[in-house]
């Protein structure tokens, strides 16, 4: 059994942060240049990480598996990141902040680190306009804001519709600063592929290089995984192709608790599947739903083309569902209406998406409004569909999107292994079971710039933990194993390609593990995830050598743990028994449709530990809410 | 949506490693017009893998035409024939029923060939690590409205920070100069006030690492930005000669 002491400071919740880092111990400046740091990850938390850590003083080893770290999956990101600077002097505070984050998670996150998320949202304004981020200016010079989902207020920083790009620009060039001046040393084109714990405490990493295939050992006194999320489990993502869960996963079976895996985010306006080869989908901005009008055909079967089907044959089912908020119902809502069209055999052309509709809005304002406010989206789509969307209704379905779920960590974000710590998508603590728009980048950087120099430095002053040589026959060992996996995949010789086993897995992913869950599928799919698991060690084909570039092996070891972790996401989400944010279970749910939490026996953060494949035990870790006062999450 | 499948004929560049000869290989292959060009690539390696062959080795990452990590060459261009999108962004529809398409990695003498479609662009990184930022420390910063930036400063700031960093332009390139590279660097800094005081500093650094690595020098042909992505200008050229200029003449 793991103990999960969250270690939260003592105090009020205004002053638990600032106490905390009174408290905490510092290095001597002097002695920072005896430290070693591994950052896994250059994302947005793993490179402002790396950054703020090599300004300290502090040798930082920077692994990435991609060829230039600018080019992690951060840079994607497209509407914005969160600060309470209230600069629009609407009523917004830190506090705000604060609550409607706890209340958009659903009531299963930490409040201490949600609070401290909040109070340093500003900081990473002000930070990143100092490295040269372009944010939108608005006339008189100053920063522009707009609104997003779950907020009365516009507390949205932006850069076009490139704000991950432009942030993730912003801490690669910190970063480059200090591979300058020789702090960072970057180890580009090389996936982590296991911990090494020397008495229980993580003392270093071993990867693959991707050039050559060497297995190489990298040692230091703390290790930080900032290695993204997991929605790539579903084979279809709005997640780039080489999101993996690998870092974490292998962590986890060394002993890190792995929280809330069965919190996923589906996000409602993603272009549908084009056919059986398609790669990965592609997400539209939500903003499109303040004009465009959802509907599908009232019939069902119904293989017409959408301008021939007249209005009173239509179905705006969100509009007739939810009166109040009707088109811009929230993401988990709008996705699962969209999943139960489509489930009654309602989807466009008997396609698994369902229309939506710019006519009315077209008629109503003119095609030049339209344009001015969505050219850019339509254009992508045109360019993606060949479809004109001024004319032809645009077809749009739910697709994963974002991960709540990660290593658990504590306050400090270190996990249940000492000396390994966690930031950014990868970690589970501060969305709880919902994130909420444009607090993802949000999140990465405050991890990165604000919360790991001071508990990195707490933890090598506090814990003085010492360098062990990458000799030292616990990674021996470690690099064997790994040894020992790849020749397994290479031998194998099946008769399956890697992908047609992740596409299975992805499908059943998506039909019992995704926008709705139920027991009966639930207990299913265990048994079917156990036994393409068994399938996939009898009988994938893995060509290619082992000491070469081979992507195929690539994608085959991710493959192996998405295979284990998918199992473990149906085990947490049939034990959850209530619906919550990204979890939704159809058993629990209100009259009207909504998620039905259980307070009273569920709100703790469920941790798993790996005992062996297939097995996990739960830890839980109860969540006390001092501050905000628990509430149905209600948005009419 | 289309149906009708397209079959196609593809010339694709297969190079084990920098020191072996490449060449180009010959594959058949039938596709849908809605898939997009890399989903093509993917179906030809799933088909290969399942006869026991090596798939063809390439990268790409987001597919959303932002990571900037998709680079192939294809039908001479990089990017492919469709204007102002990256390789991932390139759908079949855009190509006709029985066409040869000939696949090429981007080539330059900066961009070693690693294997097949793999090039290596580190040089790209070692040219901002020269001085491609603004030197603050985290946490040591005046508040975010403390200088007002004009907003059309900051537009033609986002303009050039739009660059997705994916070589393109050298690729592009008769001399394979990495100059609207550089330039959209150097003028992202030297368009906002953060960026003043290291200013002159900033593009001599640069440039000096530029030249180093081996990427050959501007003859204004603006193949560059006729290829490029983003549609980066060759404006931030002439900006990046000025400052150039500039900062010879103040280091006198």
């Amino acid at each position: 059994m793991i103990k999960l002491d969250a270690k939260i400071p003592e105090g009020p919740i205004k002053d638990k942060w600032t106490n905390h880092k009174f408290n905490m111990k510092l290095v001597n400046p002097a002695n920072k240049r005896k430290y070693d740091i591994i950052v896994v990850g250059s994302g947005l938390a793993g490179a402002s990480a790396a950054a703020s850590l090599g300004e300290l003083g502090y040798n930082v080893k920077v692994i990435t598996f991609h060829d230039s770290p600018r080019r992690a999956h951060s840079i994607a990101a497209q509407g914005g990141i969160n600060a309470a600077k209230n600069y629009q002097n609407d009523g917004d505070s830190v506090y705000r902040l604060f609550y409607d984050t706890v209340k958009g998670g659903d009531f299963r996150a930490r409040e201490a680190n949600v609070y401290r998320l909040a109070e340093v949202s500003n900081n990473i304004i002000d930070q990143c306009v100092a490295q040269g981020v372009p944010f939108a200016r608005d006339y008189g010079g100053l920063l522009d804001n707009r609104s997003f989902g779950g907020a009365l207020v516009s507390r949205t920083f932006y850069a076009r519709g490139q704000t991950g790009q432009q942030l993730l620009l912003g801490a690669y060039s910190a970063m480059n600063r200090q591979i300058a001046l020789g702090k960072v040393k970057v180890y580009a084109r090389r996936e982590m592929l296991d911990v090494v714990l020397v008495d229980g405490v993580a003392k270093g990493v071993v990867c693959r290089n991707l050039l050559n295939g060497e297995i190489e050992k990298y040692s230091a006194h703390a290790v930080v995984l900032a290695t993204g999320g997991y929605a790539n489990v579903f084979f279809l993502s709005t997640n780039a192709m080489n999101c993996n869960t690998t870092a974490i996963w292998r962590a986890h079976k060394k002993g890190a608790a792995f929280a809330n895996p069965c919190y996923t985010q589906i996000h409602p306006t993603c272009l549908p599947v084009h056919g059986e080869n398609q790669s990965k989908l592609t997400l539209m901005s939500e903003s499109l739903r303040n004009d465009g009008r959802i509907w599908v055909s009232k019939i069902k079967g119904d293989m017409r083309k959408p301008n021939d089907i007249p209005e009173e044959e239509r179905d705006y089912y969100l509009e007739r569902k939810y009166p109040t908020y009707g088109n811009l119902s929230p993401r988990d809502i709008s996705s699962r209406a969209a999943k139960e069209a489509v489930d009654d055999g309602r989807g466009a052309q008997g396609r698994d998406s369902v229309y939506l509709d710019f006519r009315d809005a077209i008629k109503r304002l003119g095609q030049n409004v339209i344009e001015e406010r969505y050219g850019n989206l339509f254009e992508m789509y045109e360019t993606i569909t060949g479809e004109n969307p001024y004319k032809i209704p645009m077809q749009i379905y739910p697709a994963p999107h974002y991960t709540m779920g990660g290593l658990w960590v504590d306050y400090n974000l270190m996990s249940s292994i000492p000396g390994l710590f966690v930031a950014g998508e990868a970690n589970f603590s501060d969305h709880g079971a919902n994130r909420l728009g444009a607090s993802a980048l949000m999140q990465g950087l405050a991890d990165g710039y604000f919360v790991l120099p001071f508990t990195v430095s707490n933890y090598l002053a506090g814990d003085k933990p010492t360098l062990v040589k990458e000799d030292h026959p616990e990674f021996v060992a470690v690099a064997k194993s790994i040894d020992d996996m790849t020749n397994k995949l290479l031998s194998i010789k099946g008769k399956r390609t890697v992908d047609d086993i992740h596409k299975q897995l992805g499908r059943l992913m998506w039909n019992k593990v995704g926008m709705a869950r139920n027991e009966k599928g639930l207990k299913e799919v265990i048994g079917e995830i156990a036994q393409l698991r068994e399938e996939f060690w009898k009988n994938v084909n893995v060509v290619g050598d082992a000491k070469d570039v081979n992507q195929c092996l690539e994608r085959a070891g991710r493959l192996a743990d998405y295979l284990e972790l998918g199992e473990l996401m149906a085990v947490d989400s049939l034990h959850r028994n209530e619906s919550c944010g990204g979890h939704f279970r159809t058993e629990y749910q209100t009259e009207e449709g909504e998620a039905l939490r259980d307070d009273e026996n569920f709100a703790y953060v469920g941790a798993w530990e790996y005992i062996e494949a297939g097995k996990w035990e739960l830890n839980k870790e109860p969540l006390e809410f001092e501050n905000i006062h628990l509430a149905t999450r209600s948005y009419k | 949506m289309n149906v009708e499948k397209l079959n196609l004929t593809l010339k694709i560049w297969r190079q084990k490693s920098i020191n072996t000869p490449g060449s180009f290989v010959e594959y058949k292959i039938s596709v849908s017009p809605d898939s997009s060009f890399l989903e093509m690539l993917d179906d030809l390696n799933n088909d290969l893998e399942s006869k026991n062959l090596e798939p063809v080795a390439f990268e790409s990452d987001c597919r959303e035409g932002i990571c900037g990590t998709c680079d192939l060459v294809i039908q001479g261009q990089p990017h492919g024939p469709v204007p102002k999108i990256a390789t991932c962004q390139l759908h079949m529809r855009n190509f006709r029923d029985g066409e040869t398409i000939w696949v090429e990695p981007f080539r330059a003498k900066a961009f070693p060939i690693i294997k097949d479609l793999i090039v290596d662009r580190t040089a790209l990184d070692k040219i901002q690590q020269a001085g491609g930022f603004i030197s603050v420390n985290t946490g040591s910063v005046p508040d975010g409205n403390a200088i007002p930036i004009p907003k059309d400063h900051a537009g033609l700031s986002m303009d050039a920070a739009a660059c997705i960093g994916c070589g393109a332009c050298v690729a592009a390139c008769k001399n394979a100069s990495a100059m609207l590279f550089v330039s959209a660097k150097v003028s992202q800094f030297a368009l906002l006030p953060q960026g003043q005081p290291e200013r002159y500093q900033r593009v001599q650094a640069m440039v000096k690492v530029m030249d180093e690595l081996g990427f050959g020098s501007c003859s204004n042909t603006y193949a560059c930005e006729a290829e490029c992505p983003k549609g980066i200008s060759v404006k931030n050229i002439a900006r990046m000669n000025r400052d150039y200029l500039m900062a010879k003449v103040k280091a006198e």
